[in-house]
């Protein structure tokens, strides 16, 4: 793939991309938010149960808990 | 061209708020509530002699790599809290570092422009590549593979680099500013960049193409992430707001801001279900956001001066946080 030099670009050649990547998205098909937030929140929550930020670690679970002894820095 | 442009934009517009039923607060408002999260810091890492830009989990959720203005990049053994590697580099001005999955090499870039790549597991660390093509600073790296590699760059290009010959083998060209953050999706096949132009961008990976473009920020994107299920972005910004945009409604479905909050977002991370949204701020703190009620629950205050990175590994145990002040801190 040729190596393209950006700085080349005129004010056209950025407008011309432009326009094409419009003309790109403008086809796209929508999903309706509604829907994806509820996907999204189910995803979500079925993770969170497991998700050890959001739950808490138990100490002895806990890879970084302080260690006894020595002081760690 | 101009006026073809906004006819263009403004169909798009109808099309998107067409799609527009509601917002993901108002979604979710039958979820409760996530918990106040309150982390402590469970280790300091203490090493690097000037500020932190970058930091990148190994997949084996131990190992780290770290990159400073102090000319180095240091692997870090979270666990024990000690140094593991330290890797000169050849330009002190690094902007980011990359760990491959398979722990094998690992790769740092900045105003030197190149991406270069060392290898951990020869006896000494040598370079195994120095990746010239780009004409402006590299802001992100992230392996595919021990083979492939995607950058962004301040030239307003992103790229996929094959690591045997050292080429370009795609440039993702559509930006119209400084590319400053990309994020590979869960399966590999797209990634996203954010750019100073305020855009975020979604690229197929193997045709080159942009497929969509996701606007509403106000200023540079300097960070952004997929969600785990691989159907939703957040992006954070100089506008002070984090926003996730879900990619089958192409648009902003949340915003995570605060009226108080006026420094802007440098780096975010999420929890490993996506409950937990950890933003890090020019203000020293990393905000904690409850990614379905755009409510803040929780900051993790410590550092003395800007964090410029976070990350939670895959496992999803702890997030470290680097700042300007030369510590990393892992919190859970």
């Amino acid at each position: 793939m040729p190596v393209i030099n950006v700085e080349d670009l005129t004010d056209l050649d950025k407008a011309k991309m432009e326009v094409t990547q419009l003309k790109l998205e403008v086809k796209l098909e929508r999903a309706q938010v509604s829907k994806c937030c509820e996907e999204i929140s189910e995803y979500i929550q079925s993770g969170a149960d497991e998700d050890p930020l959001v739950k808490g670690i138990p100490e002895e679970k806990n890879p970084f808990k302080e260690k006894g002894g020595c002081v760690i820095c | 061209m101009k006026k073809e442009a906004e006819a263009l934009k403004t169909q798009i517009e109808a099309a998107r708020k067409a799609a527009c039923d509601t917002d993901m607060a108002s979604a979710a408002s039958g979820v409760a509530p996530a918990p106040r999260v309150q982390l402590k810091t469970r280790r300091t890492l203490k090493g690097h002699l000037a500020k932190i830009y970058a930091m990148h989990w190994s997949t084996d959720n131990k190992l780290m790599v770290s990159a400073s203005q102090d000319g180095k990049l240091l692997i870090w053994d979270s666990h024990s809290g000690n140094k593991v590697n330290a890797v000169p580099l050849k330009s002190s001005w690094v902007m980011t570092c990359a760990y491959a999955p398979s722990g094998n090499l690992v790769a740092s870039g900045g105003l030197d422009n190149m991406c270069t790549v060392y290898n951990l597991k020869t006896p000494v660390i040598k370079t195994v590549k120095e990746l010239d093509a780009h004409t402006g600073y590299l802001s992100c790296a992230r392996f595919l593979s021990d083979t492939e590699i995607l950058t962004s760059s301040g030239d307003t290009t992103c790229a996929l680099w094959d690591l045997e010959t050292g080429k370009q083998k795609t440039v993702f060209l559509n930006h119209v500013g400084d590319c400053m953050c990309l994020a590979l999706s869960p399966d590999m096949n797209s990634f996203v960049s954010g750019a100073c132009d305020s855009l975020a961008k979604l690229w197929d990976i193997r045709d080159g193409q942009c497929k969509q473009t996701f606007q509403g920020h106000t200023s540079d994107i300097n960070a952004i992430s997929f969600y785990p299920s691989g159907n939703a972005i957040i992006t954070g910004s100089d506008d002070c707001t984090c926003k996730m945009y879900d990619l089958r409604a192409d648009q902003e479905v949340i915003g995570y801001q605060d009226a108080a909050l006026n420094s802007g977002v440098t780096s975010l991370a999420l929890s490993v279900s996506g409950r937990l949204v950890f933003a890090g701020y020019d203000d020293f703190n990393c905000n904690i956001w409850d990614s379905l009620k755009g409510e803040k629950v929780g900051v993790l205050s410590g550092h003395d001066n800007r964090v410029s990175c976070t990350g939670v590994p895959v496992d999803g145990m702890c997030v470290c946080t680097g700042s300007w002040d030369s510590f990393l801190k892992i919190w859970n």
